[in-house]
């Protein structure tokens, strides 16, 4: 019988796999690939919870931080490019000045 | 009882894809496990009766924002791969070994804690909003959830035109 909370432990689950890669992970297109992981995760939560309490509400508050993945996906991509063509890495490590 | 085989392969393959993104050296590569997680993930919905959300998923993340993904990783156009140079100040060990804590202690949480949520109800399966599920998510957006709708078109309208001034070559 699955229970709500095996989903709230598979989103745990997956919110710290993406976590770990925010931390460990040098290349930024990666971290912003685990940033994704991590929204899922959030998803997961809210879809299950509609689910046990047959409430539309949860999917829609789900539905709205889709878009609002695919915004900051748009706009942290595009940073990357500028930042990019100023220095020609994708290593955060060297990213570690404001102005040069 | 097939429910809960589907939910274990489905989770086994959701943490599988994920571990192998955040592990794997060559960026192409990740970028690809992303999106069969991604698919995964959409199967989940599917199992949860959020069928709307799970074609949207597969629309928008699998097929739009892998995509940005990929159009980016082909204009980087590494030569080298960028974990080459480590940095001698970074301790990677001290955070997997702080996100390994705080998935132990939210696992402790979720399993042992006080408020353990009650079973979904046996009728689940034929409920109104798991049969109409277009229906009732599209009367809530377009009821209750009005606002919140509109100035979500108003952030992707701004996120576009910001990503469209940021990527320029010459403003």
């Amino acid at each position: 019988m699955i229970t709500p909370t095996h989903y709230m432990v598979l989103s745990a689950a997956l919110f710290m796999i993406g976590v770990i890669g925010v931390m460990v992970r040098r290349n930024i297109i990666v971290i912003f690939m685990s940033i994704e992981l991590i929204l899922n995760a959030v998803n997961i939560n809210l879809v299950a919870f509609s689910y046990q309490l047959q409430n539309g509400i949860g999917q829609v508050f789900a539905i709205f931080v889709i878009a609002v993945a695919a915004a900051e996906a748009a706009v942290g991509l595009g940073i990357i490019l500028a930042f990019y063509r100023n220095k020609e890495t994708i290593n955060i490590d060297e990213m570690s000045v404001m102005r040069w | 009882m097939g429910e809960a085989i589907a939910f274990y392969v489905i989770s086994a393959l959701i943490l599988g894809f994920a571990v192998l993104v955040i592990t794997t050296r060559n960026t192409v590569h990740s970028v690809l496990f992303l999106v069969l997680n991604f698919l995964a993930v959409a199967a989940l919905y599917v199992l949860l009766t959020a069928q709307f959300l799970a074609v949207i998923q597969i629309l928008v993340y699998a097929g739009g924002i892998v995509v940005l993904y990929l159009f980016v990783v082909m204009l980087v156009n590494l030569k080298r791969p960028p974990e080459v140079h480590a940095d001698p100040h970074r301790r990677s060990s001290l955070g997997f070994s702080l996100s390994v804590l705080v998935l132990a202690e939210l696992a402790a949480i979720v399993v042992y804690g006080r408020l353990t949520p009650a079973p979904v109800a046996a009728t689940a399966e034929g409920t109104d909003l798991a049969v109409n599920n277009v229906e009732r998510i599209g009367y809530l957006l377009y009821t209750d959830y009005l606002i919140p709708f509109e100035v979500a078109s108003m952030l992707l309208l701004v996120a576009m035109i910001g990503a469209i001034v940021l990527a320029k070559r010459e403003l």
